[in-house]
């Protein structure tokens, strides 16, 4: 299992970056992430969709789809591609420290 | 199901209903190429009810609404069907009224090919189209037959070269995915692919709106995607019958046991196909494969057993690739498509992720064996319905390397 170092935080990620132990997360490894993914700092709009997902996941154990951001009410899809570009619901989860979002095609 | 219940449950002990909004079955992988004049709306249809078995009831009407809690199917007309097991399996259906302009270009520069209509209306614009940009669109994950946009694509680079039309029409696919596939060892097989004929892809582009009137695609990120003809899958829902029954999710689809089949909220109810949220593709072969474990456990929930975890989101699909080719794919929830030979190491004789003409010859001579031994319940040789990875190849561990 492939490792990396996020600040001081050493975590378990699998071959596409995505965390794989989510007791490993804490906000300083998800900044460090949001940097690589390009995202300079996590502002409180970004929080409050890392949070939603954090809570759909503890109640659903599915990661939320784009769609099911924009209707929680928490996020338009529109905010959600500002906050996170490109392949957003795979770029917040990735920051949220989340697996990878289901799709085989 | 009905055929392979039919055959194990006692008819005294259970009597077996089938309830559908007509009797027309439609072969929906034939869709794909009606648009192309290789097949008649005519031949992709039969009467549902020569499918069923003797002893199955059949319901030839709307469902209206279905009460998990009472055990109650209610259907158009008024009847009322009572039911100890469920098998919910209604699909699902492409809604282009989820994005915003795309009705006001619809079967005019905006066509489907997921519908028996949609098809054979867009057979007549593309017989028309004399040059311009063709646009093959995927609104948004999931939709059924993931594969099917490629299929069209590849199809629409063969068809314009058989006109010698090629030159003068621009393909472009768009699509909200990483790429053609999402899976990296397809990926770069299928791009390596598009890349040759001339296809243009444009991901990552998540579909904000359509502008009929200027003939663009407008996406969330500011991007935009002109065409002249926009053959578009539209966002993929539920029936709308699941909402009314508060049983889905924001899709539509019912939350189901990815292994056992049984719907996660209610323990007489069981899901198959496109119905479910399952992460698998919604394809034909996957419901294939869930039916023949889904039987299994059928009856072990009338006998009290517990469930067995059978399914592994096994699918098989061809991805037709034009000029008398194509390719194979078979994977799982685990494992993604991977190069080789199918079913059987070395002989094959299917080659797997690599165009190949008997795989082409596979696709249509499925027509056949989906109307006279797939529906009837009749299981097909050497076709597991867990996923082997006898004959797979697997990727290497150093890229680059020689064996």
């Amino acid at each position: 299992m492939p490792q990396r170092l996020f600040g001081t935080a050493t975590v378990d990620v699998d071959a596409d970056g995505f965390m794989t132990d989510f007791a490993q997360w804490t906000r300083e490894v998800a900044a460090a992430i949001a940097k690589e993914e390009a995202i300079a700092e996590l502002t409180p709009a970004h929080w409050k969709v890392i949070e939603f997902m954090h809570k759909e996941f503890k109640e659903i154990g599915q990661v939320p789809s784009i769609r099911k951001l924009n209707k929680s009410g928490v996020v338009t899809t529109k905010e959600l591609y500002d906050l996170f570009p490109s392949g957003p619901a795979k770029k917040a989860a990735k920051i949220a420290g989340m697996k990878k979002p289901e799709g085989c095609v | 199901m009905a055929n392979l219940l039919r055959n194990r449950l006692n008819p005294a002990d259970w009597a077996i209903t089938v309830v559908d909004r007509d009797n027309e079955h439609c072969y929906q992988p034939g869709f794909l190429f009606v648009p192309f004049g290789i097949y008649s709306p005519r031949q992709l249809v039969k009467d549902r009810a020569g499918l069923l078995p003797k002893g199955v009831e059949f319901v030839a009407a709307a469902i209206e609404q279905i009460n998990p809690v009472k055990g109650e199917v209610l259907v158009a007309g008024g009847e009322i069907l009572p039911y100890d097991l469920l098998i919910v399996a209604t699909g699902t259906d492409i809604v282009p009224s989820e994005t915003p302009g795309m009705l006001d270009g619809w079967r005019d520069t905006v066509f489907d090919f997921y519908t028996m209509d949609g098809s054979a209306a867009l057979a007549q614009k593309l017989e028309a189209f004399k040059g311009g940009t063709l646009a093959v669109h995927i609104n948004e994950m999931p939709v059924k037959c993931p594969v099917a946009p490629l299929e069209f694509t590849f199809l629409s680079d063969w068809y314009f070269t058989q006109r010698k039309l090629r030159q003068a029409v621009d393909i472009v696919f768009v699509t909200p995915l990483p790429g053609a596939f999402t899976k990296p060892v397809a990926a770069a097989a299928l791009g390596a692919l598009l890349d040759e004929r001339k296809i243009r892809v444009v991901p990552e582009f998540g579909t904000e709106r359509v502008d009929a009137a200027a003939r663009k695609l407008i996406g969330y990120d500011g991007r935009e995607v002109a065409y002249d003809l926009l053959v578009t899958v539209p966002t993929n829902m539920g029936a709308e019958v699941i909402e009314r029954a508060g049983m889905g999710n924001e899709l539509r689809f019912i939350p189901t046991d990815p292994k056992t089949l049984r719907s996660k909220k209610y323990e007489n109810i069981f899901v198959l196909g496109d119905a479910t949220d399952l992460p698998s593709s919604k394809a034909g072969s996957v419901v294939h494969f869930q039916a023949e474990i889904l039987a299994g456990n059928i009856e072990r929930a009338i006998a009290g057993k517990p469930l067995a975890g059978e399914f592994d989101g096994h699918a098989n699909c061809f991805v037709e690739t034009g000029r008398g080719k194509a390719i194979l794919i078979d994977f799982n929830y685990e494992v993604e498509p991977l190069p080789g030979r199918f079913p059987f190491p070395i002989i094959g004789p299917m080659p797997l992720l690599k165009p190949g003409r008997i795989n082409h010859l596979g696709k249509l001579a499925f027509r056949w064996i989906y109307w006279n031994m797939m529906l009837k319940g009749r299981p097909i040789p050497f076709i597991p319905n867990r996923m082997k990875m006898a004959g797979k190849k697997r990727p290497g561990p150093a890229p680059g390397k020689t064996k």
